[in-house]
Parts: C-alpha cells; structure tokens; sequence
C-alpha cells in the first residue's frame, strides 16, 4: 500500500486487518518486521521553509535528498548529519525524512549538536488505531504538553507511522577542517578523541577506526567547523596542545573522512555481522578487547562520538544464517559496563534490539499496547 | 482557578499518613504543622496558595520510593517540588496532597570530566551543578535566569530553558540520565553516560513531564567545556520590525550567537528607571552574545556590526571588557525585578516563529489599549520565546482577572501564527485549560495515555497540564 496522504494512510491503518511492515524508502530499517508494506512515500514534498527562523516542514516521504539540496541551496543543512547506510545495509532507493526520524539516525555531529531527536521539534502521525496525532510544533522552543516528537523518534514505526516532521537546522559553516593521526592503538586514539572533546575548542567530530575497518593503518581523526579564520585559529591550538603531531586536512578531503564515518563505508560490502554500540566512551576500547577475547578476534571497528558509538563488523559470526551474530559476546560485553547495542545487519534469528531490564520493558510495552492497541505497527520489531 | 475538591477520605486519615511517615523518615523529614505547611503553599505564581496536607523532605532514593509506596496504598495525591520557582504553578499543592520536596538531595553523586558528565542528586540547585565543575573548566549549559534557586528536578519537570540555549539547547538537549521513581514506588533507571538510551526514548517523554510521570532523584547531566571567552554587543532601532529582519538576517548570516535577547521600550524604559543601565532610549533593543577567542569574538562581531548596519540602527555598542560586558547585561538581567518595582505583573512565556514578530508585538500593542493595561516585551529573539510582561494591580479589584484574560489572547495568538503556549516555564495550572487552544482532542488523548502508563491512578500531580474536565474521569477513576 501506498497512500498519496495522510487521510488515505489513516484510513488504511484503520483498515488493515493484519500485521503492517511500514517503510519509508526501505534504506535503513533493520531487524525484522512482517506482514504487508506500508509506504510512506506519497506524502511527499517541503511544505514550509523559513530560512530566517531555521525551520522545516515536510511530508514523512519526502526523500532526504531533495531536502537537504534545498537546505544547501540557502546555505544550510540539517545538523544532525544524518547518514546514509545504503552501503551498509546493502540497499537502494531513496531514504526518506521519516525514516531518518523514526530510526533517530545521527552521524558524527551527534557529539556538538544532539542526535536527530534534538532537531526535531514537531510531528504528526498516525498511530496503530489509525488516529491521526500532532506534537510539538514548527517552533524551537516549545514545553506544551508531553514531548511525543521524542517519544516518536527512534521508535522504529512501532508508536505510530509518521506522516509529518518539522526540523530546526543549521547554517552551513563556512570551512571545517579535520585534525588527522595515523597508527594509534585502541587506548591512545581514544585518548586523543577525550583530550579534545575537553578542550573549549568546539569539536565537531571524534572519531577512531581501527587497522581492520580502514585496511590500512588505525586513524584518529578530530574534525573543527565554523568561521574560516576561526577554524584555523582552533585545529591551530589543537596540534599545539592535545593533537600534537596531528596532520590537518581541509574542505573536501576533510569532509570525506566524515562521510566515511557516518556511513560505515569501510564495512559496507564486506561480509559479516554489523553492531551499533553506544557506551561510556572510555569504557568503549573495553567493551571491544572483551569481545575480541570472547572469540570474535577477526572484528573490526569504527569509534565514532569520542569512542562512545562502536561500529563493530564481526566476519565469521554473522555471515551464516545459523550463526548468533556474536549476539553472547556483544551484550554481555555491553551489559557489563552499561550502555546498548543494536544488531544493524545479521542473521535474521537474532533480536536486533537490546532486551530491556524488566521494570523499562513493562512501561514500553504499556506505551505499545495504547499507541497500537492491536498491536500491527512493525509488529515485535523493538519488543 | 479550579482545582479538584480535596478528597475528604484523605483529609480524614490525615493523623494516620503522618504516623506512617513518621515510620519511614526522620522526625525532622515530615512537616505537617499548620504554620510550617504554609511554606509549600504556592510555587512563584503566587496568585495561587494552598496548603498541602503534609510535606516530606526525603534525603535519598529509597526514602522517596517508600514514600511513594505509601501514598500509592494510601490513594494519597503527591505533588512533587523542586525549588518552588515555577511560574506556571507546577508545584501549586491541593488540600489533599503530600508534598514532596527533594531540596535536601542536593549532592554530586560523580564527576567524570573524561566523559563529559555529573551525576547528581535532583534537589542540587542549577547554579550549583556549573559551581561544581567551573573550577575544572566546565559548565552546564542550561542557564535559566531563576538559576540560583531552581533545582534540576524541576529544570528536568519543566525541559526549562535560559539564555544561552540557542546554541547549546534546553534541559532536554543536555540530560543523560535519571534515575526516576514511579508512584507505585519502583525505581527506574533510565540512561546514563553514554548517548542515546536504547529501546524507546523514555527519557525525552520524561524530560517535561511536569513532574507526572514519576518522581526524578538523581541526573546524569552533559557537561562541557567552558568557551575561552564571552561578549555581548547591544544594538538600538526605532521599530520592532527592524530588530526583527536583523535578528533574521543575523540568523541567515550563519553566525551562531549563544544568545540573541530582544526588549521593547516600556521594557527598556522600566529598567532605565530601576536599573540605569545606560540603554539608549529606542522603539527595540538587542542584546547579542558571542564567543570564543578574542580573535574569534571580533570577528563576529564585527560581521553582525555589518549586518546591523544594514539596518540603520540608532546604537551599536560593543563590550570592550568585562565590565562593559555587565552593564550590557545589567538591564536585561533586572528586567523582571525592575517590573516588580513599579507594578505586579504577569510573565508569559508564549514562542512564535521569528517571522511573525512585528505582527505579533503590533497585536499584542492593540490589545494592550482593548484591555488598558500595559505590556513590556523581553524575550528571548533567536527562537521565538516571548517573556510579554502584563502590568497590573493586585489591589485593584478585577485586574487580575483582566489581566488572566489578556494574557489568554495573547497565548492564543502565539498558537494562531504557529506557535504554542509555552516556551520554557510549563503549563501547570497557568495555562492548563488554554490546552485545547492548541491541541485536538485526539492529541491530549495521546498525551493522556502516556500518564496512564506511568500513573495509573492518577495521583502524581494530577490537577496539573491537561484541562480538568478533560482529565475527570480519569482522576474518578
Ligand atoms: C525570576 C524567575 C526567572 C525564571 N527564569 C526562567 C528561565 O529563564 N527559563 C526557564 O525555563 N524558567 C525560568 N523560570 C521558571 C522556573 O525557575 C523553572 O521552571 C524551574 O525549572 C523550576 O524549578 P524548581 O526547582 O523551582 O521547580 P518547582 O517550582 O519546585 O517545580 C516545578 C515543576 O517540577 C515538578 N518537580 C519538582 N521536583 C520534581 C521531581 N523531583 N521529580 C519530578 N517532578 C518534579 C513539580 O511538580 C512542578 O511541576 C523562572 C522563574 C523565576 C521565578
């Protein structure tokens, strides 16, 4: 099913006598959801833009293509830089703006200017009953009632399908510059990353790969944007002080090195499991040493948000369809030292979200049971 | 002001509630003579006093849970309290409540510099969380203006904003975690040092909640480091609509200012009189703070010196130190207590898109005279949050109500250009019943069902946020 609007969606939530599997561009849903396909790619197009007051409105379908090229035609973007796991996930066709919401997807940015929750300040949508539903609004601060928007972001087309998302955005800086060390362990990159993030410099991205992930040598990698002259002035002090020795690289060739990251690319293509782990970034080269102990020597992996966000590929465990993705490893791991890890590409047997304590997974599935009474959105894809 | 009947049941077990909270805490924990009660009988909308039944002052986690659980076995409401500066009476008790106040938790559970975080107990004052870690060279962003008073559990209850949250975002933007406890008495543990909880996004509905979702008694809270340096410039114009397409213009410029703040002449001149601050006399001033290096810093500045001067402003004053600096600050500082001196007065906290500005404060001149009585604008112009500061006579018989009536237009005219209610201060009972101006029935009942999830009786601030009769049945239940 496709519907062109919000009311046929409505109507055919409504209708539907069965389990919905809702997609926006099919880009970057993961784990597994049945039943019949719901897209939103009707309600489509940028229904209001005020570049003077750094808002956006558009139809969930709206490819986030056609978005953020007229964002860049004013000179700005959506903060959150949202990737785009295509490679990743092995995928096409177009991502969708209510697919970026309802996965909450964020890129390196997340460390200075939030994850994509913290852009979004309204939305409608229609929940498992087929009731059309509006929260926040096209303003950017706003305490009226509960805040659903965040509710609503990252749950995965479980609450409700979206239909409409306003966004604040960002002015495109006038230059970046990244900040750039080859051959750092674990602990070292990591330490860099720390250093920096506590230094008043403003950092943009930090991010470690691995010798496994770039094929090459590790990379530590820190990324400043702003004013020209201030950049400058910034990755300046950072390789007088905390950075020392570090290379700097500019404009393109530094923005390629973020593309790199926020995409996955060094996994996209290779076989294996994938895991998005988000931890206490100096915890993170822990996590990792313990499930490499735990049999899983061959991963690799990509730090991004100062090391706290783990992109872990593991060849062997997740390319037969009988294997366990190293699910024991990963969230025992996790489970140790805090934190949650998704399974992004695997074995379809496995969960590919974390199990909840007890006393949270009772409160999601009393939000589950009065968004979607019965119980047909993406059905037991979160829990 | 409606509020529910006290429930007489309650009231008559009062004896007993206290007996048994005498079991759970200290004797010095539980306050429930007369006069002692009248300290928790109103939050800052002072307009509204009620003594509660019974207060407690809990010191930790599992005081507050065995608190909860008697209520909750009890059918006794709670209303829990942060600082008491609310000023949409959030923490406005009923007759039949037991207040629970968290401002003896008031300590740093940790501080992790390495990670950028501080855990702390939910009663520590906002202030206080930046007095911590300052000497390291960290802050806590939220910065709203009560900051000296107001706890973190109720920045947390009202997702509460301040000065500099255009760039670095309201409560929400900067909490991790929370450890919460349910008015059945579990405690829940959401969050914590890493980014992004897992599973659904609890925290986000918890943050703003008004404090009906569960009790909060410890954050973990972002912190960051503190930029190099701070200024602020000030710039006069002789029309509101010519600070608005500046403050536009500055926007579309790219150049991100941590705070861009907005007043008006009555404003400008109220706080002249109490403050002298030097303001020059204009129609509308700005106040625009940058950061950064000092290189950095007048670079800024001086390209926002360019774009105002697009705008023929009548001052453009830059800070040439410190000192300079706060007297920029001065008057907008004492803004609010300049009001206080010449008047009562009411504070709205209404946010409209930026571009309907010169529409907006057009409107609210022309009601002003329909009402006949006065208005000062301060507010907060990078994102649209309006502090309209109604100026009446609580003596005078009738001036409240009219001056409730107008800021009611006035709120209702921020939702008709597509803004909403409330910016930062909340709803409360201060703009509960204005609730169906914005929202469709099905969009409260969406928000309803959050609260019966978490609450399913309904007692943790109940006569708060939704419209009374819309939440009756629930309350009956
Ligand atoms: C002069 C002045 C200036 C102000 N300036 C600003 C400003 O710039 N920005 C801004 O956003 N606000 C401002 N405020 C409003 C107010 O300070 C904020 O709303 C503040 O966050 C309230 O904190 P509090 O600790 O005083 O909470 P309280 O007033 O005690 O309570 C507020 C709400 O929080 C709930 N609550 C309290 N503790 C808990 C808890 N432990 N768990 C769950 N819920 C709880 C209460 O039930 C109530 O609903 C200002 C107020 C004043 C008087």
């Amino acid at each position: 099913m496709r519907p062109a609007n919000e009311a046929e969606l409505a109507e055919a939530v409504r209708a539907a006598n069965g389990p919905l599997r809702i997609s926006g561009g099919g880009t970057r849903g993961i784990g597994l959801a049945s039943g019949e396909a719901l897209a939103t790619g009707g309600l489509s197009g940028i229904r209001l833009y005020e570049p003077g007051a750094l808002t956006l409105v558009a139809g969930a379908g709206t490819p986030l293509a056609e978005v953020e090229a007229a964002l860049a035609a004013e000179g700005q973007r959506l903060a959150f830089e949202p990737p785009d796991l295509r490679g990743l996930l092995g995928r096409d066709g177009q991502s969708t703006l209510g697919g970026v919401a309802a996965a909450n997807a964020s890129g390196p940015r997340r460390v200075q200017a939030g994850a994509c929750r913290d852009s979004m300040i309204g939305l409608r949508f229609v929940d498992g009953s087929g009731t059309v539903i509006a929260n926040g609004g096209r303003v950017m601060k706003n305490v009226t009632g509960y805040d659903l928007v965040k509710l609503l972001a990252g749950s995965h087309g479980t609450l409700g399908v979206l239909t409409e998302l306003a966004f604040k955005l960002q002015a495109r800086p006038e230059a970046e510059a990244t900040l750039i060390c080859r051959g750092q362990g674990a602990e070292a990159g990591i330490a860099a990353l720390t250093a920096a993030l506590g230094t008043p410099f403003d950092i943009s991205g930090a991010a470690w790969l691995d010798a496994g992930a770039t094929g090459a040598d590790a990379r530590t990698q820190v990324r400043v944007e702003g004013l020209a002259a201030s950049v400058a002035y910034r990755a300046g002090r950072l390789r007088d002080g905390v950075l020392r020795n570090f290379d700097i690289v500019e404009g393109e060739a530094s923005a390629a090195l973020w593309r790199e990251v926020r995409d996955v690319t060094p996994f996209a293509g290779r076989a294996g499991a994938v895991w998005r782990l988000s931890v206490t970034p100096t915890l993170a080269a822990g996590v990792v040493a313990a499930i490499r102990a735990a049999g899983h020597d061959d991963l690799a992996a990509i730090h991004d948000w100062g090391g706290g966000l783990i992109w872990l590929l593991l060849p062997v465990a997740g390319d037969a369809e009988s294997g366990d993705a190293g699910a024991g490893a990963v969230r025992d791991a996790v489970a140790q030292r805090g934190g949650h890890a998704t399974l992004m590409r695997g074995p379809a047997g496995i969960a590919a979200f974390p199990p909840q304590p007890p006393a949270l997974a009772a409160i999601e599935a009393g939000l589950r049971a009065r968004f979607d009474p019965r119980g047909i959105l993406n059905t037991g894809l979160m829990g | 002001m409606d509020m529910p009947q006290a429930n007489p049941a309650v009231l008559s077990r009062k004896a007993e509630l206290v007996a048994a909270l005498h079991g759970l805490l200290p004797g010095d924990a539980v306050i429930w003579q007369e006069e002692a009660l009248r300290a928790y009988e109103c939050d800052a909308l002072t307009a509204y006093r009620c003594p509660p039944l019974v207060a407690v002052l809990p010191r930790s986690t599992e005081e507050v849970a065995a608190v909860l659980r008697l209520c909750h076995s009890m059918g006794v409401p709670v209303v829990p309290r942060g600082s008491g500066t609310s000023l949409a009476g959030g923490a406005l008790p009923t007759a039949d409540c037991v207040i629970l106040g968290v401002a003896r938790m008031n300590g740093v559970l940790e501080t992790d510099y390495d990670n950028r975080f501080i855990r702390v107990q939910s009663g520590r004052t906002n202030l206080s969380v930046t007095g911590a870690v300052e000497a390291d060279g960290f802050f806590y962003a939220p910065d709203p203006s009560s900051q000296l008073a107001c706890a973190i559990a109720g920045n947390i209850a009202m997702n509460s904003g301040g000065a500099h949250c255009l760039k670095y975002g309201v409560t929400t933007n900067n909490l991790l975690g929370v450890t919460m406890v349910t008015m059945a008495g579990e405690v829940l543990e959401i969050g914590g040092p890493w980014l992004d909880a897992g599973g659904l996004d609890l925290l986000g509905v918890i943050c703003g909640s008004e404090g009906q979702l569960g009790v909060v008694t410890e954050a973990t809270l972002r912190i960051l480091p503190k930029p190099e340096g701070a200024l602020p410039v000030l710039m006069g114009f002789d029309a509101n609509e010519v600070a608005g397409e500046c403050v536009s213009d500055i926007i579309k410029a790219g150049l991100l200012p941590v705070a861009i703040e907005f007043m008006d002449r009555p404003c400008i001149e109220a706080t002249e009189a109490f403050a002298k601050a030097g303001y020059p006399m204009c129609e509308a001033l700005l106040i625009v703070e940058v950061e950064g290096s000092r290189a950095e810093i007048d670079e800024q500045i001086a390209r926002i010196r360019e774009i105002a001067m697009r705008h023929n402003p009548v001052e453009f004053r830059e800070a040439a130190d410190e000192d300079q600096a706060r007297r920029i600050w001065l008057g907008r500082k004492s803004a609010f207590g300049a009001m206080g001196q010449i008047n009562d007065y009411m504070c709205l906290d209404g946010t409209i898109p930026v571009s309907s500005l010169p529409h907006v404060l057009r409107r609210i001149g022309e009601m002003s005279a329909e009402f006949g009585l006065d208005v000062a604008n301060v507010f907060h112009a990078g994102d649209g949050n309006m502090h309209p500061l109604i100026l009446f006579d609580a003596n005078k018989p009738g001036d409240l109500e009219r001056c409730e009536a107008f800021g009611a237009e006035i709120l209702k005219l921020c939702v008709e250009v597509g803004g909403c209610l409330t910016g930062e201060h909340g709803v409360g009972i201060e703009k509960r019943d204005l609730m169906t101006a914005q929202y469709a029935p099905d969009d409260l009942e969406a928000q309803l069902r959050i609260k019966d999830v978490f609450d399913p009786e309904w007692l943790l601030n109940p006569a708060k946020v939704f419209p009374l009769h819309v939440t009756a049945s629930r309350r009956a239940a």
